[in-house]
């Protein structure tokens, strides 16, 4: 009997040159079920970029990106990007087309769809057209579409960067929740107190470079490289 | 220039008459139009977000072929149609030529490329803004082709109508596979040159206004419509 994978995906000796730049430079990285890992890098370390190739967005120019199977197939996986796109239709049709597209039939797909609104606190806006939303509407929206497909792996790039304290607090809440019901959580901030908040592990990227990979509540006392050191004391580490 | 405001006169008495040979020719262009600009969208439409999104082999070569069909003359696609649809051509059977069908045929010829062309651009930027999105919720390239073209489908009535306004204003083909046959198959354009030719101007112009007001009409609707969808769905 082949050996069950024991992590959910995983980044072996990652490159990825966009641009004439290369913006992963042989990342690894394994991600098991369980914590919740924030990763954190200062602007153009390669965050957006490591989380788009582990979902599966880029290619990469060398190196392998693998998905473990849970049950005999790779994990299911969704992501929220900064900046949400919204078809032009409601937002809960919005839902209702991301569980189509993954076969998901009536009548489970509007009782689903229903359900996933509901647990972002968006029931009175159902049937308001999605792209007229507030950002912070959309980016819960996006966190219900995303939440909807049951994934085991949720990757979230700043799904915070340009919401007010209030739907912040909100948003956090949500993926707080999904984390305890065993979604596993992958995000980018640049909010460090929200990196405190969420996060089990840190995995610092510098240059497109991991780093490290340190437990949350000794990353912030006591950051194991120099460049994440220099990035918490809010200095630029270059 | 007396001569024109005298035929401008007798043009509006002519549409304020409500000339029941004047309305059949306007039904006609109109009903014929429309049934081209439905057919060329039915094509276009769909080709144009195919090209836009697809990343298939030919892809290149079809899109150079459009743009060459896109200055196609008229005149060559009322001929090409004619040889089609003539007695001894392939499709001869049928026994439309000279009929409103093959007006129809040719008109969408000619409206299909047009719709295609600015079909392309339009979904390209529209799969410029949800591919990530698209891609990332498990959408393949083919599935996305209906999702562009739905949420798109405001700036896309504007392609269509572009395509109207090409087959509403078309004289050179329709007149060679229609034959203008009075009651049967004469419309606004191919009345409008045959009445200039023979000098009943009054009628030629009262067409031509006709067909001025219909664009204009139309193009106002399709512009509240694009307004109307831009305040409600952002
Ligand atoms: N499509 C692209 N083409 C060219 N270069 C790119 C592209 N996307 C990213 N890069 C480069 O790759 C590097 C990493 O970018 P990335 O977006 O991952 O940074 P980040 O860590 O997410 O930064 P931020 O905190 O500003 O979001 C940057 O130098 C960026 O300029
Ligand atoms: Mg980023």
């Amino acid at each position: 009997m082949a050996e069950r994978a024991s992590f959910l995906v995983e980044a072996r000796g990652v490159s990825v040159a966009l641009g004439g730049t290369l913006a992963l430079d042989r990342a690894s990285l394994r991600l098991e079920p369980g914590p919740r890992t924030v990763v954190l890098g200062a602007n153009g370390a390669g965050k957006s970029v490591l989380l788009r190739t582990l979902h599966g967005l880029i290619a990469p120019t060398a190196g392998v990106v693998a998905w473990g199977d849970v049950d005999g197939r790779p994990a299911r996986q969704a992501m929220v990007f900064q900046r949400p796109v919204m078809l032009r239709r409601s937002a809960l049709a919005n839902i209702g087309y991301a569980l189509a597209v993954n076969g998901v039939a009536e009548p489970q797909r509007s009782r689903r769809a229903a359900a996933a609104l509901a647990r972002v606190g968006l029931t009175a806006l159902a049937g308001r057209p999605a792209r007229v939303l507030s950002g912070g509407e959309q980016q819960r929206l996006a966190l219900a579409r995303a939440w909807s497909l049951e994934p085991e792996v949720l990757f979230l790039d700043e799904p915070t960067a340009s919401l007010d304290p209030g739907a912040t607090a909100e948003v956090e809440r949500v993926i707080a929740s999904f984390a305890a019901e065993g979604t596993r959580i992958v995000m980018t901030t640049h909010n460090l107190g929200q990196a405190r908040r969420l996060a089990d592990e840190i995995v610092f990227i510098h240059a497109g470079r991991v780093t490290e990979r340190t437990a949350a509540d000794r990353f912030f006392v006591q950051p194991g490289s120099t460049e994440a050191s220099l990035f918490l004391q809010g200095e630029i580490p270059w | 220039m007396f001569e024109i405001f005298a035929s401008l006169g007798e043009a509006l008495a002519l549409i304020g008459g409500a000339d029941p040979a004047l309305a059949g020719i306007v039904v006609l262009s109109l009903e014929l139009s429309l049934a081209a600009a439905v057919a060329g969208a039915a094509i276009g439409l769909p080709l144009g977000a195919l090209i836009a999104v697809g990343r298939f082999p030919g892809r290149r070569t079809l899109i150079v072929t459009l743009n060459a069909l896109l200055g196609l003359p008229s005149v060559v696609v009322g001929l090409v149609v004619y040889l089609l649809l003539s007695r001894a051509g392939p499709l001869g059977s049928l026994g439309i030529l000279f009929t409103p069908a093959a007006i129809v045929v040719a008109q969408t010829l000619l409206v299909a490329p047009i719709v295609a062309a600015l079909a392309r651009q339009v979904a390209e930027d529209a799969w410029r803004e949800y591919e990530e999105q698209l891609t990332s919720l498990g959408v393949s390239r083919l599935r996305a082709v209906p999702t562009i073209l739905w949420d798109a489908r405001f700036s896309l009535l504007t392609v269509v109508l572009a395509g109207f306004g090409r087959a509403a204003s078309e004289v050179g083909a329709v007149m060679i596979v229609g034959g203008n046959i009075d009651g049967v198959t004469r419309v606004m354009t191919t009345a409008i040159a045959l009445e200039t030719s023979k000098g009943d101007l009054p009628l030629a112009l009262a067409l031509g206004a006709i067909l001025i007001l219909v664009v204009l009409a139309v193009n106002a609707g399709v512009f509240a419509i694009r307004e109307w969808s831009a305040r409600r769905h952002g």
